[in-house]
């Protein structure tokens, strides 16, 4: 059976997940480990006054007491944002100054203010009690529209109004004139919920330094060690480059959340330093719900126009969005580059625009959560479509199909070129999967059992593996968004390959593998892919925005496009033909029609016995490759929703969910599907179930899991996937990418199947059994239904 | 600190501990059995589901001194040897697992729940399945493949 592209087959990784086998950063003991408890802010928004550590020093096994001032004499760097935005007015943003560790005000609850390194947990938590913070207390702000009303308190000093840019993309004057001239207009406003990322493994770093080698050791929960090791060094000035090696064992789910540097690993690599030990810090939940990245935060208002024959004329959104107290890495990239670049949606519109205002607030940042900026986008677009049909009478899915793009490539109006698509033949294909023209009837059928039944869909599509490298500097990344990979192979033939990507449950040490079997046909038991570890692994940016199919998996077809030609040219010496006539198969290489065959073997164990090389060749068999993609790629799909709404509670049963995605090509169609059910689930939590909610006084009344409503699987329906695939033309496999379509597509088919189910189209996210029920009310539908 | 003895996956053990130690602490950072985890701090997640005598118990939640004289069995000393149970098997052949880390916990709560239906003889369907994982959560799968593989390992097991 093959194990090549396209092969459902199992996961390697998984032996060892099953078995209770795995390595997670908190699962590693150093010898000579402390404990590090985090001493944090439990006000939003204070002046510290003083530290007084005198007790806490003195306590049971307490190693030391370190702060912010002795962080900053250290020469220890803020923490940046890696990507410049530029207001419209062309002034830079405004980035606040945030230190690891705080030194003059606090401004978020869970901001950390010291760190006591002890022999235990429990004496580090109880010293950490101990320290005496002195706080002024001030007022707060936690609402993004409220931050920016004159007499709110004032976060940064150089953000005024909390304003942190006013951008803008998109012509503003064209999308207002073809709006005020179209035939019907639909102005919609939005929340979009803030959430928490909740990867299930919670953050953990463990630092050592070594003061005979002068070199430290970070093991991490990330999502990409090599940029955190850069980010570290180049940046915070912990350690040079070359002295901090960084790692990245198996790592229990990011969603984006472990994407960033946080000040938790600065302060463990510095405090390793100053005590000579080895220095371990691992999250609870409740630090989690406080300090973890957020994602979403968005309110919007948005007006869409339509032509007499109902074709988009203009679409025109005013977004201000949330970024809390502190520019987390990439926090200015997701309401701009990621959101208002994918306002057109799957749909052909000719004049766009997005007024996008971010701000500062006092809690938690916020930066990319599975999805980052997209589903933001998607929601917009296939809310106000769906609302645009019901306003205009006419079926959603065929004012959808109306206005799709039909011909590529195809040049938005927000910078965005799609590639290839074929978005009606997923229309077509979801509208099929889910009995869309039978649905009347099941409508009446469940009236009758004293249900309100909707349907609603949603045409997502997204942009994934952001690149190239050229073109995201010229809009402000801070780094290159390429990939790199190495392809070793082992004289008796078995091969490892070295990805820059990371796999925190994507299974890459599977489907990286399943790569080389497809080119030479080895089995993927032959295969060892090599991850998560600066000093094994060259470089690599890592995983996040669905770019390790793409762009990592494009970086190691490139090795094994040198390998394999370096193989031919050894095996056309050893067979005497010309190397053309060469093709390798099922561990073969052989010429077709011969009788002219080695085994993949002897030719690997001759490139490095090096006995009969081409004249002038080095001995081995090992290539590497950086990849930089052409263009992003852009998956797309139609998501249909069926729900159930009890009328007289407002609970939602999801009774139906398909989706049909077109995801380029599918290295392996299990390990995809898994990713699109968990990209479903965190949709339809974010739809139904979850937000982060911080009260005037900006404690956080999500803290955690009795009160953050995490879905659980009894939430959760079973889901109908399908795809169908256009190949991407921009990278060497064609694959477009499928982490975080799930995400993207699913809440606005949620609320719109609600929203058609109770006849009222005013409703927000999480659409919980109080708000629907309120909404019924409001609209009376719950009479009709009687 | 308070001497504690039990057996573990079969195997005596013995420790001092204080009185507050969890038994998740007890196997995680004593035995260093690293297979049972811990993702949440109010019993909630379901990372760290153990078995004491027989039973499902979220570890976290107990003293390692409350389990002293038990029978305690971890994901580590699921599998026969070198035979998986059929949970293991059925969460790998049906991509039950992503991350991995709520995974012990899941296949551990799903043994429990398994054996219970059978010992009752109800029927554990999908519907029953989701209900019972009410205390594990998992943020990769969306839980789809989490109940076919206890709907195929129950089947295989019946």
């Amino acid at each position: 059976m093959s194990e090549g592209i396209g092969a459902r087959v199992l996961r390697k990784e998984d032996k060892r997940f099953i078995t209770g086998g795995g390595r997670y950063t908190d699962d590693i003991v150093e010898p000579n480990q402390r404990y590090a408890a985090f001493v944090r802010s439990p006000h939003a928004h204070a002046k510290i006054k003083g530290i007084d550590k005198t007790a806490a020093e003195k306590m049971a096994g307490v190693e030391a007491v370190l702060d912010g001032k002795q962080l900053t004499a250290d020469g220890i760097g803020n923490i940046i944002c890696g990507w410049l935005i530029h207001s419209k007015d062309g002034s830079p943003m405004n980035m606040g100054a945030w230190s690891a560790l705080a030194t003059e005000f606090v401004r978020y609850v869970g901001d950390a203010v010291a760190v006591v390194i002890a022999d235990s947990i429990a004496n580090a938590r109880a010293a950490a009690e101990a320290v005496a913070v002195d706080y002024e207390v001030l007022p707060c702000v936690t609402r993004p529209d409220a931050a920016l009303e004159k007499g709110a308190p004032q976060l940064h000093p150089n953000a005024k109004n909390n304003l942190i840019f006013d951008w803008e993309l998109g012509d503003g004057a064209a999308t207002d004139k073809a709006i005020s001239g179209a035939a019907h207009v639909v102005e919609m406003d939005f929340t979009n919920n803030r959430l928490s990322p909740n990867a299930i493994e919670p953050r953990s770093a463990i630092a050592t330094f070594n003061a005979a080698e002068d070199h430290y050791t970070l093991y991490t929960t990330s999502q990409n060690p090599h940029l955190a090791r850069l980010v570290l060094s180049a940046f915070y000035q912990v350690a040079p480059e070359h002295k901090l090696r960084v790692i990245a064992p198996d790592v229990g789910g990011g969603f984006g959340s472990k994407i960033y540097i946080y000040p938790e690993e600065i302060v463990c690599l510095w405090a390793s330093m100053k005590t000579n030990c080895s220095v371990k810090w691992t999250s609870d939940r409740s630090e989690a719900f406080l300090t973890d990245a957020h994602g979403r935060d968005h309110i919007s208002t948005a007006k869409i126009g339509f032509d007499k024959n109902h074709k988009i004329v203009g679409l025109k959104v005013d977004t201000i969005a949330n970024l809390g107290a502190y520019m987390s890495l990439f926090s200015s990239a997701v309401p701009t580059y990621l959101y208002a670049t994918l306002l057109s949606g799957q749909y052909d519109i000719e004049n766009i625009h997005c007024n996008m205002r971010t701000v500062y607030t006092n809690t938690a940042p916020v930066d990319a959560y599975r999805g980052a900026g997209r589903p933001e986008a998607c929601f917009v677009v296939e809310r106000i479509m769906e609302t645009a049909a019901r306003k205009l009478g006419v079926d959603p899915a065929e004012l959808r199909r109306k206005n799709f793009v039909t011909e590529f490539p195809h040049q938005t109006p927000v910078i965005m070129c799609y590639d290839a698509g074929n978005f009606g033949a997923n229309l077509d294909a979801a509208l099929a999967a889910s009995d869309y023209a039978g649905f009347e009837k099941r409508r009446d059928e469940a009236a009758k059992r004293g249900k309100l039944r909707g349907i609603g869909m949603s045409s997502y599509i997204e942009a994934c593996g952001i690149a190239p490298s050229a073109a995201v500097g010229s809009l402000g990344a801070g780094v290159g968004l390429w990939e790199s990979a190495e392809v070793r192979v082992n004289p008796v033939g078995t091969i490892e390959i070295l990805t820059g990507s990371h796999s925190h449950g994507q299974g890459h040490e599977t489907t990286f593998a399943q790569l080389a079997s497809e080119r030479f046909g080895v089995p993927i038991d032959n295969v060892q892919i090599v991850h998560g570890d600066t000093d094994k692994v060259q470089f690599g940016m890592g995983t996040y925005g669905s770019r390790s199919g793409a762009v990592g998996m494009s970086a190691v077809a490139g090795a094994l496009d040198k390998v394999e030609t370096k193989a031919k040219k050894i095996a056309a010496h050893m067979l005497e033909v010309d190397e053309n006539e060469i093709v390798i198969e099922d561990a073969e290489v052989k010429v077709p029609g011969t009788n002219k065959t080695l085994g993949w073997h002897e030719v690997c164990l001759n490139a490095y016995m090096a006995h009969n090389l081409p004249e002038g060749m080095e001995p081995g068999l090992k290539e590497g490759s950086f990849y930089d993609p052409a263009n992003f790629t852009f998956p797309a799909g139609t998501y249909i929703c069926e729900v159930e709404v009890d009328p007289e509670t407002g609970h939602t049963d999801i009774v139906q969910f398909v989706a049909s995605d077109d995801f380029g090509t599918i290295i392996n169609p299990m390990i995809v599907e898994g990713q699109v059910h968990g990209g479903i689930g965190q949709g339809v939590g974010q739809a139904l179930l979850e937000e982060a909610i911080y009260d005037e006084d900006g404690q956080l009344l999500t803290g955690s899991y009795m009160d953050y409503a995490m879905p659980r699987a009894d939430d959760l329906p079973s889901y109908q996937v399908s795809h169908e695939s256009t190949l991407c033309p921009n990278n060497p496999l064609g694959i477009k990418g499928c982490g975080e379509a799930g995400a993207i597509g699913t809440p606005p088919a949620v609320i719109n199947a609600i929203t058609n189910a109770i006849g009222n189209n005013d409703l927000s996210m999480p659409a919980t059994p109080s708000k629907v029920w309120a909404a019924i009310q409001a609209s009376g539908v719950k009479q009709a239904a009687e | 600190m308070t001497s504690i003895s039990m057996s573990v996956n079969g195997k005596a053990v013995s420790g001092d501990v204080e009185d507050r130690t969890l038994l998740v602490q007890f196997i995680r950072e004593d035995l260093r059995l690293t297979g049972t985890h811990v993702g949440c701090d109010t019993s909630q997640c379901g990372a760290c589901v153990v078995h004491v005598d027989g039973k499902a118990v979220k570890s976290c939640t107990m003293l390692a001194v409350q389990a002293s004289g038990s029978e305690v069995t971890t994901i580590e000393g699921l599998a026969n040897g070198g035979d998986l149970h059929p949970l293991q098997t059925a969460f790998k052949e049906n991509h039950g697992l992503q991350c991995g880390f709520c995974t012990p916990g899941m296949i551990m709560s799903a043994a429990d729940m398994i054996a219970r239906y059978k010992a009752s003889g109800s029927k554990l369907d999908e519907k029953a399945i989701r209900e019972e994982l009410e205390g594990n959560i998992c943020r990769c799968t969306g839980y789809h493949n989490i109940v076919r593989s206890i709907e195929d390992a129950a089947a295989k097991m019946s």
